[in-house]
């Protein structure tokens, strides 16, 4: 990288972080220093890390407020334990800033978004942060309006934080993946403008969480890190060409790299019947394609799953998303305005609203009263496809009893 | 180059107008091709090519990156893709950068401007990803240890997986510096896990003022936390046997700080999984309870994490993701290859809830 860092931006003697600048990999403390040559802001951001890189905790403030006029979230507030000592620290907020669906941008706009991150902020960018947000970090309380509004200009808006629907994200999809079974890109989109107020405006429980992946593959860990997880799917069968899997042959031994891989052993290979797949076993793991992609492709029935309550550790423990619709037609519900999946989020809100306390994700509320009572209650059925396998214990919470025919009249005299 | 009046315009509301429409920052032969891709090959580390069913081809090149990009940087990469890619580029969810070129003898020559400038191209099959993480001391309140220095140790000892395609599958790296880990590096074939291990000291002078003392005592999910008055003013005492040192009580209160410079450290979980490929989803068990922050470069964790990682890549066989090792020796076999110690705080007491759903997508439609 060129070495144009640190004549200006060395306020601070550095000598533990100087030691992640060693390293074949890209170091981030070439960046920092890249921006407090420029941000005397960023040059205390630096000498604040290497303090904790002392101390062995980090010197951030608990709590504050900060914020964008209109808006209930989109900035996660730092102010600096050490604000005398590094007071370009003492307001370095975090601006979250919805990012464009599969991350694309184009030079020009990311030299604006440079500029105005140089003017507002400390010259710094997270592309992107867990969420999918673009973050610039450290902008003053006085600056975030101002700043907002520039971002306004080139229709780039706040992305999501605190109690509710948080920025939504996806895979790359039909952009550039042969194995998108929905558009991806486009769900993302319209979900995103759909509940641009259950974004801006918290008024849940706790955080919601929402992604979109094209296939089972789950490029964009829906399963893991959403509450409300997307994943495309195929219903009928597995399109092969014969032709390509017998060139496949050659290079590869399909048993062993393909066959005996098969979750359900669903697939055989000879030389006279080619690949014959049982495709009313196949789970759709996606593994005999990712192997063959030249000669194994989704089938054309095409719609997306959907798994819930999946998240991570706070508050009471992590899981993953369990099935929740199996096959759902994407595609017809956003025809007609996502009838089927406004009304169903409209239910589970509504659920979570009654009956969940505070900081409580939904996945832990369901997890609290019972599945079966949760499905009852948003006026989904049980399903098999829903379960890894039957309960193991017997207690279970019968709803009523019989009684023998006069038994309550006899107790009543 | 697209201008920026081509791709974005001012839009007429105020506030909640939602991210710019994305089909303008798709490169030309991205929209001539969007939903039409036939296959993908990978021609060499870092390096595919997607065809489409009009035969079209685009040429993809990845090189890894830093989540903390400087202006400077950034400026860098939109010059870079003004000369190779036509003006666009994208990112990927894990931090790394990707150029999507039409024209195939642009190849070689965006690598060696890329290298050039210190980033490494690869990160696809048989290599590491690039490591996500979390914001740490740099910049969160509730960290327990620093993401950007362990990821930048971890990685300067993966680099070598990134730049070549000789691992037995894909390997997902990940940190989070504490328990709440945005990200959800739980479910990562290695993850560290930033951790407390010293129950929160209570501010008993500050607690009235600052915090609401039910939804504090509601906060813990072990119940280690009790109503009881200091000096005669309402407070709160924690049970120190029962408190799993979540770090959720410091969350909704500012007078249970439990950062502490001896006992905070990290934890390596190894096992998890996402996609469904070949087996179902699965989070990632514990490895090592705790390993001592050392930064700068946190040398015990960085060698834990290349344990697993050469324990996997010797043993494994081909396309194996690591759980799928550690399910085919059996985790006896795991802790003696790794050389890790087995301790009752493996054993998993916590209680969970129901362990019995279909956590995949396999359905049979
Ligand atoms: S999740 Fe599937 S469709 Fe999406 S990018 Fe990954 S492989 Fe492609
Ligand atoms: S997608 Fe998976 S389950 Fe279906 S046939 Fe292929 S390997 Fe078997
Ligand atoms: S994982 Fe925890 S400490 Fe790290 S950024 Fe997220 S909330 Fe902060
Ligand atoms: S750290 Fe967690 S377990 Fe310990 S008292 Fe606080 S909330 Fe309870």
């Amino acid at each position: 990288m060129s070495n144009e860092t640190a004549k200006k931006g060395k306020k601070w003697e550095t000598p533990l972080l100087d030691q992640l600048k060693e390293g074949p990999w890209p170091s981030f403390v070439r960046e920092l220093e890249r921006c407090a040559t420029t941000s005397p802001r960023t040059e205390d951001l630096l000498g604040q890390l290497e303090q904790s890189y002392k101390d062995n905790v980090n010197h951030w403030k608990h709590g504050g407020m900060a914020g964008v006029t209109g808006y209930g979230t989109g900035i996660t507030a730092r102010f600096s334990a050490m604000p005398e000592k590094f007071p370009g620290c003492k307001e370095y907020h975090t601006v979250r800033i919805g990012q464009t669906q599969g991350y694309f941008y184009t030079s020009e706009v990311l030299r604006k978004l440079a500029d105005i991150c140089d003017k507002y902020a400390g010259g710094l960018f997270d592309f992107h942060a867990s969420s999918g947000d673009i973050q610039t970090l450290g902008t003053r309380t006085d600056e975030l309006d101002p700043m907002f509004a520039e971002l306004r200009k080139i229709h780039f808006d706040l992305g999501g934080g605190g109690s509710g629907v948080r920025t939504p994200s996806a895979c790359i999809g039909p952009a550039r993946c042969e194995w998108a079974m929905f558009d991806t890109l486009r769900a993302c989109q319209d979900f995103v403008e759909h509940y641009q107020d259950e974004l801006h405006r918290p008024m849940f429980n706790y955080k919601w969480k929402t992604k979109f992946s094209g296939c089972p593959n789950d490029c964009d860990c829906s399963g893991v890190r959403s509450d409300l997880s997307f994943v495309g799917v195929w219903k009928d069968n597995i399109r092969i060409d014969q032709d390509a899997v017998k060139k496949y042959a050659e290079k590869m031994n399909i048993w062993e790299d393909v066959i005996y891989k098969c979750p359900t052993k669903c697939m055989s290979y000879d030389e006279k019947n080619g690949m014959v797949i049982d495709d009313s076993n196949c789970v759709k793991c996606m593994h005999c394609i990712n192997m063959m992609p030249k000669a194994l492709r989704p089938g054309v029935v095409r719609g997306a799953q959907i798994r819930f309550g999946g998240k991570v550790t706070m508050t009471v423990g992590a899981r993953l998303g369990f099935v929740l619709v199996p096959f759902y037609d994407i595609e017809k519900d956003k025809k007609e305005g996502y009838p089927f999946l406004t009304e169903l989020l409209d239910r589970i809100w509504e659920f979570w609203d009654e009956n969940g306390a505070s900081r409580e994700r939904v996945g832990e509320l369901i997890q609290r009263i019972g599945i079966g009572n949760f499905l009852e209650e948003i006026g989904l059925d049980p399903i098999p496809e829903m379960i890894a396998f039957p309960r193991q214990n017997p207690f279970i919470d019968f709803e009523e009893y019989y009684e023998e025919e006069g038994e309550e009249e006899e107790q009543e005299e | 180059m697209p201008s920026l009046a081509e791709t974005v315009k001012e839009p007429e509301q105020l506030t909640d107008f939602g991210p710019p429409e994305y089909w303008p920052f798709l490169p030309p032969i991205v929209q001539r091709n969007y939903g039409k891709w036939k296959y993908h090959e990978i021609l060499k580390p870092g390096v595919m090519v997607h065809v489409s069913e009009s035969g079209e081809k685009v040429y993809t090149v990845r090189c890894g990156g830093t989540r903390e990009t400087s202006t400077t940087t950034t400026r860098l990469l939109a010059d870079l893709a003004d000369k190779y890619a036509g003006g666009y580029l994208r990112f990927t969810s894990r931090n790394s950068i990707e150029f999507l070129l039409d024209n195939e003898e642009n190849i070689e020559p965006l690598i060696k401007d890329l290298t050039d400038e210190g980033f490494p191209v690869g990160g696809m099959a048989g290599s590491v990803g690039n490591m996500i993480h979390t914001q740490g001391w740099l910049h969160c309140h509730t960290s327990a240890g620093d993401a950007n220095g362990v990821t930048k140790a971890v990685m300067d000892e993966l680099h070598k997986y990134y730049v070549s395609d000789e691992l037995p599958a894909k390997l997902r790296v990940a940190f989070a510096c504490c328990i709440n880990m945005c990200g959800s590096v739980g479910a990562s074939d290695v993850a560290l896990i930033a951790l407390h291990r010293r129950p929160p000291k209570v501010q008993y002078d500050k607690i009235r003022s600052v915090c609401e003392i039910p939804g504090t005592v509601a906060a813990c999910p072990v119940d280690a936390i009790s109503p009881k008055p200091y000096n005669g003013k309402p407070s709160v005492a924690v049970n120190e046997e029962r408190c799993v040192y979540c770090g959720n009580c410091y969350s909704v209160c500012p007078a249970m700080p439990i950062a502490d410079p001896l006992n905070d450290g990290l934890s390596l979980w190894v096992g998890g999984k996402i996609s469904n490929a070949r087996v179902k989803p699965r989070l990632a068990s514990l490895a090592v309870p705790w390993m001592p922050n050392e930064p700068p470069r946190w040398p015990t964790a960085v060698k834990a994490v290349m344990t697993v990682v050469e324990a996997w890549r010797k043993g494994a066989k081909r396309g194996e993701r690591v759980i799928e090792w550690i399910d085919r020796i059996g985790w006896p076999n795991f802790f003696k290859v790794t050389g890790f110690e087995f301790t009752k705080y493996h054993i998993d007491d916590y209680r969970l809830g129901e362990t019995t759903m279909n956590y995949s997508n396999y359905v049979r439609l």
